[in-house]
């Protein structure tokens, strides 16, 4: 890079490029090695991030930081983002539906290396200019004049394609209304509607019991099925102790009436009066 | 060192990623191979920018990237609308224009 000709880069350069070279291979490789589109995705990124500092190392300092920011920064996290939409789980079948293509598809690879390496090899080139006159003036100040000089053209059509590039995105991913969109009250009604909304009564409610497998009674005496478990309820467990209520308190009205009529010998006047408030209340719970 | 090595690792990378286009199945990674190929095709610009002292290479790489991102925006909008109608990321589903 020091003078108009030179025939090596310095050997950090070098060093640099055979570790950092191997690495991108690698994770080229394994780019399309594994299995699973995520780790595709990160390994694909951190071979260009390692593109990046070739770009800086090659004197392409714009580049390099453009490639950071647009490759591994925009491009990728959209990768990611669509595989988070497709699913990361799904991994690729293994299945050849065309029998020996991944060999063939292999040998097609290894033959087209060959043909590119033996062009580069026959191109023979002994000396290089370097960027150091070209970046003289600083990297991206001479890519502006470029820019907007010799290539203004193409500059605006690319202007062109981002923008059909936005729209085009817009209208593949836009999906078309097919029903009338539903108003708030119509949601909060379809919400509520046939359903139990409130916490299911507590067994023993108005009961004489609270075991759990015994409903409930409304205030008016019937037993409700809602306050039993789910499960007892299927079963058919539930125990209804309604009629044994009505006969424990059709014993206890009796048991008062014959206090009554036979009142107790060792208490007089207050014992009597008791009883009767008893036999009052047990009438009115009756009823 | 002379950077036609960088050459040589730009074709490497692009033949990996076209293997990796003919053998894989799966919609994303194809794309991720595509973007593989166009990242070594940059690589090869800018060691030739270097090479012959201009900076015409390194223009050329910079339109590429403006131009894969306006293409990874529509490919993957597609790859979404197709998994929207068929439910799987396998080019081998999409074998029919019509549902």
């Amino acid at each position: 890079m020091t003078g108009l000709a030179a025939y090596t880069t310095s050997t950090g350069e070098a060093f640099q490029f055979w570790v950092l070279g191997t690495v991108a291979v690698i994770g080229a490789l394994c780019t399309i090695l594994m299995r699973k589109a995520v780790h595709s995705a990160l390994c694909l990124a951190g071979t260009m991030i390692i593109l990046a500092v070739f770009y800086l190392a090659n004197g392409a300092y714009f580049l390099g930081i453009v490639q950071i920011v647009v490759y591994t920064g925009a491009i990728m996290m959209l990768f990611l983002f669509v595989v988070m939409l497709v699913g990361v789980t799904a991994a690729d079948s293994l299945t050849e539906t065309i029998k020996g293509q991944r060999w063939l598809a292999a040998l097609c690879g290894f033959g087209f290396a060959i043909l590119l390496f033996a062009g580069i090899g026959n191109a023979s080139v002994k000396d290089f200019n370097g960027l150091a006159k070209a970046n003289e003036g600083g990297n991206v100040e001479g890519l502006a004049s470029l820019i907007f000089t010799k290539y203004v053209f193409a500059f605006e059509i690319t202007g062109a394609l981002l923008i059909t590039a936005t729209v085009g995105a817009m209208v593949l991913t836009h999906r078309e209304r097919t029903e009338r969109a539903k108003t708030q009250r119509e949601r909060s009604e379809e919400r509520v509607r046939g359903k139990h909304l409130p916490p299911l009564p507590a067994p023993g409610v108005y009961a004489r019991h609270n075991a759990v497998d015994i409903a409930g009674l409304l205030p008016d005496g019937t037993p409700s099925e809602l306050t039993v478990n789910k499960t007892l309820r299927e079963r058919g467990q539930i125990r209804d102790v309604s009629t044994e209520a009505l006969n424990d308190l059709r014993a206890l009205e009796q048991r008062a009436a014959d206090r009554l009529e036979r009142p107790d010998p060792h208490r007089k006047g207050g014992g009597r009066n008791g009883d009767g408030d008893r036999a009052e209340e047990t009438e009115e719970a009756s009823k | 060192m002379n950077p036609v090595n960088y050459l040589y690792l730009a074709a490497l990378l692009f033949t990996i990623g076209a293997t990796g286009v003919l053998i894989r199945r799966n919609v994303i990674v194809v794309f991720m191979c595509i973007e593989l190929m166009l990242n070594a095709c940059n690589l090869a610009f800018v060691a030739f920018s270097r090479l012959h002292g201009n900076l015409d290479g390194q223009i050329i790489a910079f339109f590429t990237m403006v131009v894969a991102a306006a293409e990874v925006v529509v490919g993957l909008a597609i790859i979404v609308s197709l998994f929207r109608s068929r439910h799987s990321a396998s080019v081998d589903d999409a074998s029919l224009m019509k549902l």
